[in-house]
């Protein structure tokens, strides 16, 4: 057993308990946390496989840039007590159960593959150099999309995150101004 | 290493993200359930990716590049997603003051 198979194993099962410790986590900072746990170790994953681009990338984007817009909103929320209401323990043990379910017949079906092996630590196809030769030759149109899609992405996250205008905090804020402009007329006559 | 282990680790791993999606009230937690189903699917993608590569490294040089790419636009596809769905969730809280998925039916009725 090399130091692969060891790493191999080692990052499958904390890949595995942090993904559970995702979806029992009583408190959404520590899901999010345990979360960005996942995101390293399928990191670890993928530079094991020798797919050095994704690995950062996926470090750079996942555990980066989403993992800390969740933590940004939970805090803007202030979600971070033990509040979040449970579901009743039937519904809870139902969902495991179909979810245990699925796990069975899919490895039941995929039990028998053929055993072909993946190669780890060589190849050079996951490199940056390969990769963005492949991107800016034959995926030059759908990496131009894809900037559209952020830009409409973009567009969209700042048209529906826009406070309306006739919330109560603005009703609100029109109140006060309409007084105090009210006591400026007033001042110069008392 | 065998192929079968990373489809079984992705299988484990997607099987997860459902079963944190059906057991969970608060939405952000669904949310981030669905990122890791996303992550899972990566994983087995790359996994056959080096495979192919494993494979049909003599005839081409490039072989299994695609899925590597693919797996990089599902990652741009994703970080969009996360924007636009962090900002419903935002609006969904300013409106109702929860983020509790069982008073968010109001478009059955």
């Amino acid at each position: 057993m090399g130091i692969t198979e060891i790493l191999f194993w080692g990052l499958s099962g904390l890949a595995l308990f942090s993904a559970l410790m995702v979806i029992t986590s009583k408190n959404p900072v520590f899901s999010v946390l345990w979360l960005i746990v996942t995101f390293f170790t399928i990191s670890g994953h993928y530079i094991l496989l020798n797919a050095q681009f994704l690995a950062v990338v996926n470090i750079i984007v996942y555990a980066g840039a989403i993992m800390v817009l969740f933590l940004f909103v939970i805090m803007l929320m202030n979600l971070s007590k033990d509040t979040e209401p449970q579901k009743s323990k039937w519904l809870k043990l139902a969902g495991a159960v179909a979810g245990g379910c699925l796990l069975l017949v899919l490895v039941a079906a995929l039990r028998n593959t053929e055993s072909r092996m993946t190669e780890l630590g060589t190849g050079e196809i996951g490199l940056i150099q390969n990769l963005g030769h492949v991107l800016f030759t034959d995926y030059v149109v759908p990496f131009e999309i894809a900037s559209i899609l952020f830009l409409s992405a973009m567009i969209g996250a700042v048209v529906i995150g826009k406070r309306e205008m006739h919330s109560p905090v603005h009703n609100e804020v029109e109140k006060i101004e309409a007084m105090q402009e009210e006591m400026n007329i007033s001042e110069p006559v008392a | 290493m065998d192929i079968k282990y990373y489809i079984f680790l992705s299988i484990a791993l997607f099987v997860m993200g459902i079963v944190g999606v059906l057991t969970r009230r608060n939405a952000i937690i669904i949310f981030m359930c669905v990122e890791l189903m996303l992550n899972a699917v990566n994983l087995l993608l790359v996994a056959f990716s080096k495979m192919h590569y494993a494979a049909n490294a003599a005839a081409n040089a490039n072989a299994g590049s695609e899925a590597q790419l693919f797996v990089f636009f599902i990652m741009v596809v994703a970080a969009a997603e996360v924007s636009v769905g962090l900002a419903i969730i935002v609006m969904l809280f300013r409106n109702t003051h929860s983020v509790d998925v069982n008073f968010l039916n109001r478009l059955k009725h």
